[in-house]
């Protein structure tokens, strides 16, 4: 199964799992079964995993996520562009997002 | 390195990598959703009868329990245990569990699995508690199981509760109380317990009871002492996996073996929590003393361990007793004596407990670290003995 990952889509954060924010640091807790890899699995996204999390808020296409971190971090956009596809491509494989239905 | 690597950690729950940077006000919260319990067992430190009216009314109500849980999220919980008693009497236990697992919370249930149902264990399946069940199974057969639990038809539940588990792949641990109407199962009970759990090391027993924590029957605790392993038997226990217990045992006491001092808290007392089944947050649960618990009816949670716990840690003993054995002891980090097994004993938070002592002194004795007659607070070369056992 490939999970391709399209920057013109939105994605958001799947109902399956609850994010907590803990002392600055974001905490993915699979909350249905077959989240993640396994029974105990918990994810932490660092500082740029945390910004990129709080901007999946159902309005932004991935493309715009891309462009929005290029003014915060400072970082070649082809760069940013290939992490944030990798990271949503592991995010999405885990089932921790989902695509967003358009309406 | 990935990008996703990058950016995000897969982490377990005892990963020392979950924080890294500040540690929340509270980690782990253990909840004691009542003290009332389908079995009666021989050996219990706490249970109530099932259909205590009493205690039933005194007990936290839905919506309690709802808010204590949701504090403890706001406070950064990441965990809580529901125990008793047998939790899953309480008629609100689904709603609490799915409650608590929507906070972004991990359960662990302690259980003895009677009450487990078919729909009980979809709920589980479809909502995983992300930390193995602990069942406690008291005999292999009928006969045996039963003397402990006393109660006609629950080893047949239990068989039934576990089953549900399997047959729907909820991960779940075995656990034990090795006592005389089970004891001569102990090989067999090690091999069914490590076959149906999946787990890969045997299941923990328990052997050297706790008195009953409210100090509420003379007799129960009389009943208790004679169930209590003698230092012998421990001993004798404890080497029936002897290669593994003793190398487990050697690092043990290089890292925590050693005199203790005058403080009184050297577990993880304090720096989380317990709330009994009426709302009475304690630093732990065996420890019952009134004048170490707040009640969150009249105090929040937040309070009750930024205000109340802290001064735990400070605690020091003044019985002269104690002071002249327990506080110089080398032993201390065998001995299972603390503040909660004393108060349950003898009603004082820093009293030696002699069963304890002399499990410990017989340990000790089998592992090279004292010779026959031999006390632990005598010791002056303690340091010594302990690189000898470490070169073993």
């Amino acid at each position: 199964m490939t999970f391709k990952i399209k920057p013109e889509e939105i994605y958001v954060p799947s109902g399956d799992v609850v994010a907590r924010e803990i002392e600055g640091e974001i905490i993915i807790v699979p909350l249905s079964a077959g989240i993640g890899d396994a029974e105990d699995d918990l994810f932490s996204l660092n500082e740029t995993g945390r910004v990129f999390w709080k901007m999946l808020n159902g309005e932004k296409t991935l493309a715009q996520i891309v462009k929005a971190l290029g003014k915060q971090f400072d970082a070649p956009l082809a760069r940013i562009e290939k992490d944030v596809v990798g990271l949503a491509g592991e995010l999405l494989k885990r089932r921790l997002i989902v695509e967003k239905k358009r309406s | 390195m990935t990008p996703a690597n990058r950016f995000s950690e897969k982490i377990s729950m005892n990963s020392r990598r979950l924080w890294k940077k500040k540690h929340p006000q509270l980690g782990h919260l253990d909840i004691e959703l009542t003290e009332r319990c389908d079995n009666n067992c021989v050996h219990c430190s706490i249970n109530l009868p099932e259909n205590d009216v009493r205690a039933k009314e005194r007990e936290l109500k839905t919506g309690e329990w709802r808010r204590v849980l949701q504090d403890a999220a706001e406070l950064g919980a990441l965990s809580v245990r529901f125990t008793g008693g047998e939790p899953l009497l309480r008629d609100d236990f689904a709603e609490l569990y799915v409650f608590a697992r929507k906070l972004g919370i991990k359960i662990i249930v302690f259980t003895n699995a009677r009450k487990i149902s078919p729909e009980l264990a979809d709920l589980l399946a479809r909502i995983p508690p992300l930390e193995r069940i602990e069942v406690s199974v008291y005999g292999m057969r009928r006969e045996s199981y039963e003397a402990v639990s006393r109660i006609p038809g629950s080893f047949d539940e239990c068989r039934r509760g576990l089953d549900l588990l399997r047959r729907n792949h909820i991960p779940f641990a075995i656990k034990g109380a090795l006592l005389p109407a089970n004891k001569n199962e102990i090989d067999e009970f090690e091999s069914w317990a490590m076959t149906l759990s999946g787990i890969g090391h045997p299941p923990s027993f328990s052997l050297n009871f706790e008195l009953r924590s409210r100090r509420d029957s003379a007799a129960k605790n009389t009943f208790i002492k004679n169930l209590r392993a003698t230092p012998e038997e421990t001993v004798a226990i404890l080497n029936r996996h002897r290669e593994t217990y003793r190398k487990g045992i050697r690092e043990f006491c290089m890292k925590f073996i050693g005199p203790p001092g005058v403080e009184l808290f050297h577990c993880g007392a304090g720096l989380g929590g317990c709330l009994d089944a009426y709302g009475q947050f304690q630093p732990c649960l065996a420890l019952r003393a009134p004048e170490l618990s707040w009640n969150l009816r009249e105090v929040s949670l937040r309070d009750a361990l930024t205000r109340g716990l802290p001064r735990l840690r400070k605690m020091t003993a003044v019985n002269p007793v104690y002071l002249q054995r327990c506080a110089v002891c080398f032993l201390k980090g065998l001995c299972s004596q603390c503040p909660a097994r004393s108060w349950a004993e003898h009603g004082s938070l820093d009293s030696p407990v002699e069963y304890f002592c002399a499990v410990a002194h017989a340990q000790a004795v089998d592992l090279g670290l004292l010779a026959e007659g031999e006390h632990g607070w005598e010791v002056t070369d303690w340091r010594d003995r302990i690189s000898r056992l470490s070169a073993r």
